[in-house]
């Protein structure tokens, strides 16, 4: 290729609007993202990468011409094959929307019409623009299931969606997006709702569709491990604006912004390991659980101790059991056999007959901080119910202390008479965290609290947590599937598989060889933030099979 | 099909028990009613010799269970027993006029169904434009006025000043189904103004709900025209709520026409039943009861087991 390359897809100063509805204001437009441009040529892989409002997936959309709810696209220009879509008809742009450029999404569980097989879906849009008769795009079909590792890659396209598991459904997605012959594959955060072990071997199948079938793709997601494992170039977003564009070496290796540089080093807390003391917390002994009306155990004889001030981690994937070890504890699901000892006595089964000291001692955070607040009440009335209920504080002396408990969370003066509508994700799940220690816990039980934040969010939610630990001598008993989470913070960890544990000890113990199986597996499936990671772990993976 | 299968034997038979409840419900709530057809047919000037003699004969002197189950076990054989005021068999008279409501009630709902439906959908093709509050407005005003009243109506404008139809809805069985279906055009056009705005709203609700899937998204990224997305991708996850509220609307069809039959004067199950409440005679009363019950359960059996079908995660088990 001695000529220049023409560009594929050609952004310039690419500007979006949404409409906003501010609690007590009137809806209104803003702006969310501010002139961005850059090409795409054909064949290359493009990352965008940013936090939650960054506006990647609105950019990524832009380029079908497509704006999610409220958005519209206020201004700028985007080519595609040279033709400005944004001037073009509404049947045009039918024809190039699943056409000339597809899109894979986050959820393929809800993004498949659970009401048609799968093989329709995935050749509906190639036929109905008349790309390949139904014959021949079933064949195409059959041949991307193929290269993309989907068992039965013959029968597979007549299951219905929820007859095949999340990875395969993902994989699903990619052979709908690739089925016309596309010139431009918009992938929108599609490993991002999957396991990590099964991440691994979707990313990999992705990334070789991508480089056999030679098309141009944009990558978005929040994961700068993933992203530097599949794309050439990685565009950097902040809040709407451009921060960094450069290649992947460079992004990764030489970033220049601060911004790019916190990215790269996200997840850098250290944290020394404390050792077990003689006298546990919470003795976790022979537990087992199943829920009404099903007919096998979620948790099979489970034994784990945590003691005090320290950090137990429960790491494991979805379907683990690691929720309902919580649920257990805390009385939720009385377990059908075992018991729970709690600082020197037995905690009774069930919640309801447990005497109000133990409920105290013992709060829970939840991943959602959203839905485990009342949006109608203020901050102060949230975190001054616990003081209210535990040590009947009332009036000025409330007030004090809820003021205290936000200086603790490091969050100022202003909050404590605004609404949960009216924080961002991070000072939410602060908040939550406010109210639990309102009641001065022994244990906190936090489960999946750093999930739904952004990285750079989660990083200060965590070192708000080690920080509270040492101030207030509290245990946590932290609840994960992210392994960089557990590493940061615990002093013990309990690996679950299947409701067992299958490794438990402290933290150098457990992360240290030899390992059974299942924890290499989840060990190795976590992205490094490094170039040619997804090629060495799939190469040595392949090895041991071969020598197996 | 195993679950799916499962599941549709447990409402048939739940219907069917549900039946026998109701079957005696009527009986019991015939039974408490003060007066009896004896006193009914006799007058206040009989003899108490003549209205024993009577009772007798009719058998009102046999202990309750006994005369519901003879009641019941002649019901099962499609024998309901004789009117007492004319002597005929209820399951000959019961059997036309019932022939005649469901040809109504066909007719209605071969119109209004598809209608509501197609209603429905181009609502929300249009939604919240000009097409679909027009849509909107016209079927709520519809539904709003009372049925004999449009009933009048359309009988004064469309019978008697344009003479397209005739304003009396008599058939028998002479006529042929031409001459049958013009004569219930009034009728039909009144009970499918009724039933529309329910159905109508109902199929546009349950579509707008499914349309903010992601699965709706995924085919307008496809660059498929907006009616191939509500007819093949979101009508398909709706039917389950459609389907209830098409069956509720049949079944008002055939049990709640009373109204419109005696409007047009057309000889339905309303109008029989209306006869014989107005005489006392409990044993046609009993049969009209259990009949409209059975149709009110079947098509509301036949609702759930759509729901059923329809449901893919029960129809293709994992």
């Amino acid at each position: 290729m001695s000529e220049p390359r023409d560009s594929l897809l050609k952004v310039r100063d690419l500007r979006i609007g949404a409409t906003v509805y501010p609690p007590g204001e009137k809806p209104h437009e803003i702006e969310i993202v501010h002139g961005v441009s850059f090409d795409l040529e054909p064949g290359r892989v493009l990352g965008l990468i940013g936090e939650s409002g960054a506006g990647k997936s609105t950019i990524g959309l832009a380029s079908m011409a497509y704006g999610r709810g409220g958005v519209k696209i206020t201004g700028g220009e985007v080519r595609v094959n040279g033709r400005d879509i944004l001037k073009t008809s509404l049947s045009d742009l039918r024809r190039l929307r699943g056409g000339e450029v597809t899109y894979v999404s986050q959820s393929a569980a809800a993004s498949f019409n659970p009401a048609k097989p799968i093989m329709e879906q995935v050749t509906e849009a190639a036929v109905r623009h008349g790309k390949f008769t139904r014959k021949q795009a079933e064949d195409r079909a059959v041949g991307l299931f193929r290269k993309l590792g989907l068992p039965n890659p013959e029968t597979i396209g007549k299951r219905y969606p929820h007859q095949v598991s999340g990875g395969q459904l993902q994989r699903c997605m990619t052979a709908l997006a690739l089925c016309p012959e596309p010139d431009l594959v918009v992938f929108d955060e599609p490993t991002t709702a999957l396991d990590v072990t099964t991440q691994i071997d979707v990313l990999m199948a992705i990334k070789e569709a991508i480089r056999d079938t030679g098309v141009a793709a944009i990558y978005i997601t929040h994961d700068l491990a993933v992203v530097a494992q599949v794309s050439d170039d990685i565009m950097v977003l902040k809040l709407g604006d451009m921060v960094e564009y450069g290649t992947t070496d460079q992004i990764i290796n030489n970033p220049q912004e601060e911004y790019t540089q916190a990215l790269v080093s996200v997840r850098s807390i250290r944290h020394e390991e404390k050792q077990p003391t003689d006298t546990p917390l919470l003795q976790v002994e022979n537990v087992t659980a199943r829920y009404k009306g099903t007919k096998f155990d979620v948790l099979k004889d489970v034994n784990v101790e945590l003691h005090p001030g320290q950090t137990l981690a429960v790491v494991g994937e979805s379907g683990s059991g690691k929720s309902t070890l919580a649920r257990v504890i805390t009385g939720l699901l009385p377990p059908g056999a075992g018991r729970i000892v709690f600082d020197g006595h037995e905690l009774t089964p069930d919640l309801a007959t447990r005497p109000r000291d133990d409920l105290r001692e013992l709060q829970m955070i939840y991943q959602m901080a959203d839905v485990a607040m009342n949006p109608r009440q203020t901050v102060g009335t949230i975190i001054g119910r616990p003081l209210e209920f535990y040590f009947g504080l009332r009036g000025a002396e409330k007030r004090r202390r809820v003021q205290e408990l936000l200086d603790e969370i490091e969050m100022g003066e202003g909050f404590i008479d605004r609404y949960p509508a009216e924080l961002s994700g991070g000072q939410k799940q602060r908040v939550c965290i406010a109210r639990a220690l309102a009641a001065k816990p022994k244990l906190i039980i936090c489960d999946e609290v750093t999930s739904a934040l952004d990285p750079l969010v989660a990083d200060g939610i965590l070192k708000l947590l080690l920080n509270l630990q040492k101030i207030e001598d509290v245990a946590y008993l932290f609840i994960t599937h992210d392994l960089a989470t557990v590493r940061a913070i615990a002093d013990s960890i309990a690996v679950m598989y299947q409701g067992q544990v299958v490794r438990y000890g402290t933290k150098s113990e457990v992360l240290s060889p030899p390992f059974d199986d299942y924890t290499d597996l989840l060990l190795s499936s976590v992205p490094e933030m490094r170039l040619g990671w997804l090629e060495d772990v799939i190469a040595s993976r392949r090895m041991e099979s071969a020598g197996n | 099909m195993v679950p799916a299968l499962k599941l549709v034997v447990q409402r048939v038979a739940l219907g069917l028990l549900l039946l026998f409840l109701v079957s005696v419900l009527i009986f019991a709530g015939t039974q408490i009613l003060p007066g009896d057809v004896a006193q009914s047919i006799l007058g206040q000037s009989a003899t108490p010799e003549a209205l024993a003699n009577l009772r007798a004969e009719l058998g009102l002197n046999e202990p309750a269970v006994t005369r519901y189950l003879d009641w019941l076990f002649g019901a099962l054989q499609g024998d309901l027993g004789t009117a007492l005021t004319n002597g005929a068999s209820i399951s000959e008279s019961l059997g036309r006029r019932l022939g005649n409501t469901m040809f109504l009630a066909f007719w209605a709902a071969v119109v209004a169904v598809p209608l509501a439906i197609f209603l429905g959908l181009l609502a929300v093709r249009y939604r919240d434009r000009w097409p679909d509050k027009l849509i909107s407005g016209v079927t709520l005003a519809s539904i709003s006025i009372p049925e004999f009243l449009i009933g009048y109506v359309l009988m004064y404008f469309v019978g008697v000043k344009l003479g397209l139809a005739p304003s009396v809805a008599m058939i028998n069985d002479t006529m042929s189904l031409g001459q049958k279906l013009h004569a219930i055009a009034l009728p039909v056009a009144v009970l499918t103004l009724v039933v529309l705005a329910h159905m109508m709203r109902m199929t546009r609700a349950a579509i707008l709900n499914v349309m903010q899937s992601a699965y709706i998204e995924t085919a307008e990224l496809k660059g498929l025209s907006m009616f191939t997305i509500i007819w093949r991708h979101a009508f398909p996850n709706s039917i389950a709520p459609i389907v209830n509220v098409v069956m509720l609307n049949l079944a008002y069809l055939v049990v709640g026409v009373v109204v419109v039959e005696v409007v047009f004067t057309y000889p339905g199950m309303g109008q029989y039943l209306v006869d014989h409440v107005s005489k006392r005679d409990v044993p046609v009363v009993q049969a009209c009861g259990l009949v409209f019950a059975a149709v009110y359960i079947g098509l509301n059996m036949i609702a759930d087991i759509v729901s059923i079908l329809s449901n893919p995660r029960l129809r293709h088990p994992k």
